[in-house]
């Protein structure tokens, strides 16, 4: 599996999840440039976290009109693998290559903590290493995590298991008070109906070695190899 | 030239004679203002200068001491790290929020001219006690301004994508008109490939690259060094404004460049701006510089040629580029989205020459501009107030309810858990941090921090301490203490302290008592540093912190912000500062026997309402034989904790307060002195640690052995219970879970 890491102006993770691919998971992974359209070498594009374009406008809106964003589309309606982390998944969001959009944190503060999260669906391309309704525990750094969706498209992504992540506490109970950011439903990370676009709020690259704390990040990753 | 004129530039009537002599003629207004600026107490030094020099700033693995953007050290045969704090006071009280953002944009690119891609933040910050919001006169309330800077440092550290790794935040009345934002960045570098302010021949081209100039912070040096009154609000525009994503691209930009060799030569743009950047480089490459105005790149109309010069807009470097790379360093500008122009050039003239569509605007020796700038020998006084505050006797104190005096002290802002803060800042983008905030130190490894990757075990351990209050009641030990205690929290993870940066934050130095306390904490500071072999190797002052009120002028505490930072051989094996798990034993090592002393503690302003006190002697010889015992026990010890603010039982209590869970504690001490000194004072050199059972007289031995007090005085365990015992008699039995939970949520509640 060939990997590549999306690098917007602005980009700040790329460096770090493009380590992880391959130096932990020992798997092909270059740099995409933004201005770049013809990723046709690729199986998976991975859009990391950031502020691409300084955030202007809104998270990720300059970002999804670039020539890298518009190749995605195509990309993906081949059935080649998307996952936006943070950023990325703003990107997507603003990109419709995810429903819905990602509003500024409720509480109106950046917050940067562990964060519990229970894998609502593991039968996808994205969570096969996981058990359904495993607890697992990722970093979250963000200022507009707030992930909003109107309540009819919410019931199909539901119905569809499009609900991959949500924030929860440390015995899995979904509350208000797990929830760090306002989300709807408590939703941490989606994917379309076709299941091959997956973004997240959390950062499985700032949890793949005991080293530095967590190592849930890893499971995400290695199931996203196995494809 | 009249007075009132001279003023407005922050100019004296002898400093103005001064310029004539110096230059032989009167300098017209662009000139006026380029001396305005550079001869600042900020860009100068004018009345601190004489007292650095006091400071050892050598030792063989320093590369680069005091002189350039940031200090440099090597941390193997390859790898170096570049290092510097710096003040953002003044702009962060008149506008918090891009105040304190451009402190952090600033100081970032201070490293990145050094070769260095950045790695790390460190935030100090002072504010007054958000308690008393809405009783001050003619000052601003605190809690609007502490959000704030929280969020600018925030805004500016998170988007550029360097983490803020640790830091600290003192609440304190005596900061309230005039709160400090200490910022500081470390970037690491291949040690042969470090850039210097300087170009290194004559022709070479000057490049401008980042962001366009505009008219914001113009005078923002001359504003840092005056005192603050009640028509400060009119200085906001002097306030620069930051843009993260500039900083960003202009880090990808300078590397890039670096890395390709395309350029010989890098400065920043700080205070003074295009006047300051470019008179410096003349100075440190013993050349000329000829500016041509026309050629910077504007974001406004209309700009005359004295605000182009002195404009302090964000986002903007100078490369010295020898003429064949130009080409090639525009395109790689341009295609980093910034402007780049080439504004002038280095000449054999030793002036700078400074030219507005042909005409000549300036044109003065760079020697009379940097080098003959005046220095000043100002008067100094010991201050009446430290006989009264000395003089105080604590047996005087009455006895209070132990567990409502503790409650109080891990409850006060200054004590309890900064998580409010620090979670507003991300602290792992990089994935290099190992211990985040919360520990006595910032652990991070230096593995894959830079492109091409770094490939060593090797960590630093990172930690900034300032005690203002101590500098206050003794400034000479005070300022001893600074230093101790940041290398102390940088030795106890088991790394070996190597240097350490400063930045001198003090009121007003043209009173002789608040120059007194300078001297002598700066001597007191390079006594520590000189025996901890732990030199000053960058750093920063800035002075005039002074509040003038109609009725009364009120200066801050003196107050050093030391940054300490060590190398760890392994990185996996740094020792936190948490309990790792129950039943290991609990002891203190270092001055256990000695008598305890609450002078200047947090129990004393916390629960009695006193600053006052002898603080005594801190002993150098107990840190060294300290540092010794945990690079000799660091294999068994599980982590080790020291005794700082809110004193003994604080340290004690924190290492158990761990992430979302906590371990319970079953302590018991025997001492001679009263049960509340011996659990509050936060002056005698301890360090809390904890250890398996079978490895006590492994451990003993070696405190004995250093002749080093060593007391065992409990164990952790899984029950959510604290017991205490003074003497044999239980002092103390409650919920642990209630203590962590007093001590995490204070600082939230308060600032809600």
């Amino acid at each position: 599996m060939k990997f590549g890491v999306a690098v917007y102006p602005g980009s700040n993770c790329d460096y770090d999840t493009y380590y992880v691919i391959r130096d932990i998971l020992n798997k092909d992974v270059s740099f995409v440039d933004y201005r770049e359209s013809n990723i046709e070498k690729y199986d998976c594009i991975i859009v990391p976290g950031g502020f691409s374009f300084g955030d202007y406008l809104r998270p990720g809106a300059i970002a999804s009109h670039t020539p890298l964003t518009n190749a995605l589309k195509e990309f993906t309606e081949k059935g080649k693998f998307v996952i936006g982390i943070c950023n990325g998944f703003q990107i997507l969001t603003e990109a419709h290559l995810l429903p819905g959009a990602l509003l500024p944190n409720n509480h109106g503060r950046f917050v940067c903590k562990h964060q519990y999260l229970k894998v609502e669906n593991n039968n996808t391309p994205f969570t096969k290493k996981l058990k359904k309704g495993e607890v697992i525990k990722l970093p979250i750094a963000h200022h507009d995590g707030n992930y909003f969706v109107d309540q009819d498209t919410l019931k199909k992504m539901e119905e569809n298991g499009q609900i991959i992540l949500r924030y929860c506490d440390k015995d899995g109970n979904v509350t208000p008070d797990s929830n760090p950011n306002g989300s709807v439903s408590n939703i941490a990370g989606v994917s379309n109906d076709r299941f091959n676009v997956f973004g997240l709020m959390p950062h499985p690259e700032r949890a793949c070695e005991s080293l530095l704390g967590l190592t849930d990040g890893l499971k995400l990753f290695l199931s996203i190899i196995e494809n | 030239m009249e007075e009132r004129f001279l003023k407005a530039h922050g100019l004296t009537v002898s400093e103005y004679k001064r310029i004539v002599e110096l230059i032989g003629r009167e300098p017209n207004e662009v000139e006026l203002g380029v001396f305005g600026a550079l001869w600042s107490e900020h860009c100068s030094y004018k009345s601190s200068k004489p007292f650095l020099k006091v400071f050892p700033t050598k030792a063989p693995w320093v590369i680069q001491g005091p002189g350039e953007n940031a200090g440099v050290i090597e941390i193997d045969d390859k790898y170096a790290v570049a290092f510097k704090i710096e003040s953002h006071n003044h702009p962060s009280y008149i506008e918090p929020f891009h105040g304190a953002a451009t402190g952090v944009g600033g100081i970032i690119r201070d490293i990145l001219s050094m070769g260095a891609r950045p790695i790390a933040l460190m935030d100090s910050l002072r504010f007054g006690d958000v308690r008393k919001d809405g009783t001050r006169k003619g000052i601003k309330d605190t809690k609007p301004i502490v959000k704030r800077v929280v969020e600018g440092i925030g805004f500016y550290g998170n988007c550029i994508g360097v983490p803020t790794v640790g830091g600290e935040a003192v609440f304190d009345e005596v900061y309230a008109g005039n709160p400090l934002v200490n910022a500081f960045c470390l970037g690491i570098l291949e040690k042969d490939k470090m850039f210097r302010a300087r170009a290194t021949k004559l022709g070479q081209k000057l490049v401008m690259v980042g962001s366009s100039t505009g008219r914001d912070g113009i005078h923002g040096a001359t504003m840092a060094s005056a005192e603050f009154s009640e028509e400060t609000e009119s200085k906001r525009p002097n306030v620069q404004i930051g843009d993260p994503f500039f900083g960003k691209r202009l880090i990808e930009c300078t590397l890039e460049v670096m890395d390709k060799g395309l350029i010989e030569g890098c400065q920043d743009f700080g205070a003074a701006g295009l006047a300051g950047s470019t008179s410096e480089f003349g100075s440190k490459s013993k050349m000329g510089v000829r500016v041509y105005l026309e050629n910077v790149p504007l974001r406004e109309e209309g700009m005359t040629p004295y605000e182009i010069l002195l404009s302090e807009s964000q986002e903007r470097m100078l490369y010295a580029v020898n003429e064949e790379n130009v080409e090639e360093v525009l395109k790689i500008a341009k295609k980093h989205g910034l402007e780049a122009a080439v504004i002038g050039e280095t000449t054999d003239t030793g002036r700078m020459e400074v030219f507005y569509k042909g005409e000549k605007v300036a044109d003065l020796p760079i020697s009379a501009i940097v080098d003959d700038a005046p220095v000043y020998d100002r008067p100094r006084k010991e201050p009446s107030y430290l006989k009264e505050v000395k003089s105080f006797n604590q047996d005087t104190l009455p006895e209070k309810n132990l567990l409502e005096s503790l409650e109080k002290v891990l409850s006060s802002p200054t004590v309890a858990k900064k998580s409010w803060i620090y979670s507003q800042y991300d602290h792992e983008v990089g994935t290099n941090t190992v211990f985040k905030p919360g520990h006595d130190a910032a652990v991070l490894r230096l593995k894959w921090a830079v492109r091409p990757e770094v490939k060593t075990e090797k960590g630093i351990a990172i930690s900034s301490d300032g005690n203002g209050k101590y500098v206050y009641l003794d400034p000479y030990e005070g300022g001893k203490r600074v230093v101790v205690e940041s290398v102390r929290n940088v030795y106890i993870t088991g790394a070996k302290p190597l240097a350490i940066t400063d930045c001198l934050n003090w009121g007003n130095p043209e009173n002789p008592e608040i120059m007194w306390q300078f001297e002598q904490a700066t001597k007191g500071m390079a006594e520590a540093c000189q025996k901890l072999n732990t030199p000053v190797i960058s750093g920063n002052v800035s002075l005039y912190n002074e509040t003038v009120l109609s009725d009364k002028r009120i200066n801050i505490y003196p107050t050093p912000i030391v940054v300490a930072v060590g190398v760890l051989e392994n990185v996996e094996e740094a020792i936190p500062s948490f309990y790792q798990k129950s039943g290991d034993l609990v002891a203190i090592v270092g001055q256990v026997d000695e008598k305890p002393n609450v002078a200047g503690s947090q129990y004393l302003q916390e629960v009695f309402g006193i600053v006052a006190g002898d603080i005594g002697k801190v002993d150098l010889d107990t840190e060294l034989k300290l540092m010794e015992f945990i690079q000799k026990a660091k294999k068994v010890i599980k982590s080790a904790h020291d005794v700082s603010d809110g004193g003994l039982i604080t340290a004690l209590l924190e290492p158990a307060f761990k992430g979302e869970g906590y371990l319970g504690l079953d302590l018991s001490i025997e001492t001679p002195y009263r049960p509340d000194f011996e659990l509050f004072d936060e002056l005698r050199s301890i360090v809390v640690i904890s250890f398996e059972e079978k490895d006590l007289e492994t451990i003993k031995t070696i405190a004995e052995n250093l002749k080093l007090g060593f007391k065992v005085l409990g164990k952790t365990k899984e029950e959510d219970n604290f017991t205490l015992k003074v003497n044999g008699k239980e002092v103390l039995n409650t919920k642990i879970s209630l203590l962590k939970q007093i001590y995490e949520e204070s600082l939230e509640g308060l600032l809600k």
